[in-house]
């Protein structure tokens, strides 16, 4: 892997950008996807399934607001379902846009440059999407800002701090503000570039205004990457820490199944993993709408589908775990549900359907064809993006469902209104994706502008070259 | 640099340049003919043109280590003051000072005020936002966000002299050194 920018790979590796490209091409080239006439069709086309579907998110979220929480599926013991299975799936997804945007960044991978800008848009979207589910699943969710927020109410109430729900609260509204902060400057000298070439006077006074008067000077620039690089340092512990206290959410309480240590980097592994699996879904089409090969090429596919790969055996090691833990523990209650989630219960297809998706097809990764072949890696992505969804089906409905007494039992049946909250998030994250490819550069022009070779000039240094 | 005096007939002279490493050079060279009140512009980051002109600041990593452990105390101090003093409930018989419990809010606001610390620190040490500035009366300065690189001599500076500074200029292999209008 190389770790100076612009190296010339002796092993005649696929470069991070196609050869033959000017500070000016690579410019046009993307700023031409947003000032254009000639939108593709494939954009009406997912805008127009994303629309739907989000039309779908507010009439159920309507309903739910008039009706209360009875009209999804959730029952006792099965008080945790949906609503919940969803909010660990999206948050988990936007996790790898961090991973991409800090901590590549931190490691020197240029890979990384042209796809973190859309990965990072990705964490904000599905930061949005899981949002939904813990503020609606209150059903009142105009009462949830004291159970939520600590702030001076007529009741003198205080959350409980002693609760992993309310770190959950901090860690998530702390990850969605520093992500879109780290977002929104990463876009400010792109904007500016907006700005002086938009041919519209409105366009111009807007990317205008989100620039806020940019002009690329030296000692900005300079600020600009200091700034920049803290911010990679922060939210590197930052995205361990959002997932390892949902993690907590349940690793914390004494539930068979969801009692056990090895939670928290399991579920941040996981975490990766659905989101590289999702930042692959993402990208593949994209690439192909917008031509976009020379900047998304295959060494960017295949090095993303290598973190899939090693980040999907650490899940499969979180599994293995959880096997043993139960068995090691010796306790009949644990020894019970994993019998239940594995075998007896009813629950058992979902396992080895999550087996399957997580385990055994990503494994076509080990074979070099297989991670270069675009059909095979969005399949491949697509198993895991349902696989990562099972797993949180898996943890979450099979624990539950079976009691401590078994007079306790039951079942857990979604409702139309469950399915179609779940399918409208994924309308409002196509939505904002669509949207965003729209008005927004989804590759990062400056940071493609570093890669090219003579953007890095020969220091005339007293100790050297650095 | 947001403040520049209107007793000079114009800002400034600003040269430009087709390279990353012609404006280095320039800037070098900027430097040891004694000019201060200089800038230069790119389209992306360049290393090391900051400290050619002279660039010395490093405030904002102190700013940030201020700023987080502001927050790290505020996040506690929140916890401590609502659990202990403000409310106390007895809550399964643990401690009111259940400090193991406070470390992970206490984390998180730590991170998200040293953030907000370097984004606004970043911003404000800037001078942004900024809507007007003269380096945008060049009527090529819209490249500098695109492919161009521009060096500016501001007319304040104590070395400036009109011909000798834009001979100087060109001096430098800049492509062409126009007046920039206050």
């Amino acid at each position: 892997m190389d770790v100076t920018p612009n190296s010339q790979d002796p092993l005649g590796a696929i470069p991070v950008i196609a050869p033959g490209y000017s500070y000016r091409t690579l410019t046009d080239k993307l700023v031409g996807i947003v000032f254009t006439k000639n939108t593709p069709t494939a954009w009406f086309v997912f805008m127009a399934v994303g629309f739907a579907l989000l039309m779908g998110l507010t009439v159920s979220l309507c309903y739910l607001v008039m009706k209360g929480i009875g009209i999804w599926g959730n029952n006792i013991p099965v008080g945790w379902a949906f609503d919940i299975i969803n909010f660990v799936w999206w948050i988990g997804i936007g996790h790898a846009g961090t991973l991409i945007s800090a901590i590549l960044l931190l490691f020197k991978q240029d890979w990384r440059t042209s796809i973190n800008r859309f990965a990072e848009a990705m964490t904000l979207f599905a930061v949005a999407c899981a949002a939904i589910f813990p503020i609606f699943h209150t059903g009142r969710p105009w009462l949830a800002a004291y159970w939520l927020f600590p702030y001076p109410n007529v009741m003198g109430l205080w959350p409980n701090f002693k609760s992993p729900l309310i770190w959950d609260v901090f860690a998530v509204s702390t990850y969605a503000a520093v992500s879109a902060m780290f977002w929104y400057i990463g876009l400010i000298p792109d904007l500016a570039t907006f700005r002086d070439k938009a041919e519209k006077p409105w366009q111009k006074r807007v990317y205008g205004i989100l620039a806020m008067g940019w002009r690329g000077s030296a000692r900005h620039w300079f600020r600009y990457e200091t700034a920049y690089l803290i911010l990679a340092g922060l939210s590197t512990p930052l995205v361990l820490s959002v997932h390892t206290i949902v993690s907590f959410d349940f690793a914390v309480s004494n539930l068979p199944g969801w009692h056990a240590t090895i939670f928290p980097p399991y579920f941040v592994a996981g975490a990766i993993y659905a989101g590289f699996a999702m930042v692959l879904t993402l990208a593949i089409p994209l690439r192909a709408i917008y031509k976009l090969h020379d900047f998304i090429t295959m060494r960017h596919l295949e090095n993303m589908a290598k973190v899939t790969l090693v980040t999907g055996l650490i899940v499969v090691y979180g599994y293995a775990c959880e096997l043993f833990f139960g068995w090691y523990s010796g306790n009949q209650y644990e020894r019970f549900m994993l019998m239940n989630r594995i075998v007896s219960g009813p629950y058992a297809w979902a396992y080895w359907l999550l087996l399957l998706c997580n385990f055994l097809v990503p494994q076509l990764l080990w074979i070099k064809s297989f991670r270069r072949n675009i059909a095979v890696l969005f399949t491949v992505a697509m198993f895991v993006n349902v696989g990562m969804w099972l797993e949180r089906f898996v943890i979450i409905v099979t624990s539950l469902h079976r009691d401590f007494l078994p007079s306790s039992w039951d079942m857990y049946y979604p409702t139309r209104w469950d399915f179609m909250t779940f399918f409208g998030t994924i309308g409002l994250f196509l939505t904002l994706m669509f949207l965003f490819v729209r008005i927004l550069p989804m590759i990062s022009i400056f940071e493609m502008r570093t890669l090219l070779p003579e953007a890095t000039p020969k220091q005339k240094t007293e100790g050297g070259a650095h | 640099m947001a403040h520049h005096t209107i007793e000079t007939p114009y800002y400034g002279l600003m040269a430009e340049f087709d390279s990353a490493q012609q404006l280095l050079d320039a800037a070098h060279k900027v430097r040891e003919a004694g000019y201060t009140k200089t800038d230069a512009f790119s389209p992306m980051p360049i290393h090391g043109v900051a400290e050619a002109l002279g660039m010395k600041e490093r405030k904002i990593a102190p700013l940030v280590l201020i700023g987080g452990i502001t927050g790290a105390l505020a996040g506690y101090g929140l916890q401590y003051w609502t659990t202990v003093i403000a409310y106390p409930i007895n809550i399964g018989g643990r401690p009111f000072h259940s400090w193991v419990s406070f470390i992970p809010p206490a984390f998180e606001t730590t991170i998200l005020f040293a953030a907000g610390t370097a984004v606004i620190s970043m911003i404000v040490l800037n001078g942004l936002p900024l809507p007007y500035h003269p380096v945008f009366n060049a009527k090529r300065f819209h490249l500098a966000s695109q492919d161009k690189f521009f060096l500016a001599i501001e007319a304040a500076d104590p070395r400036f002299k009109d011909e000798d500074t834009r001979a100087f200029l060109m001096g430098l292999q800049a492509r062409e050194v126009v007046i920039l209008e206050h």
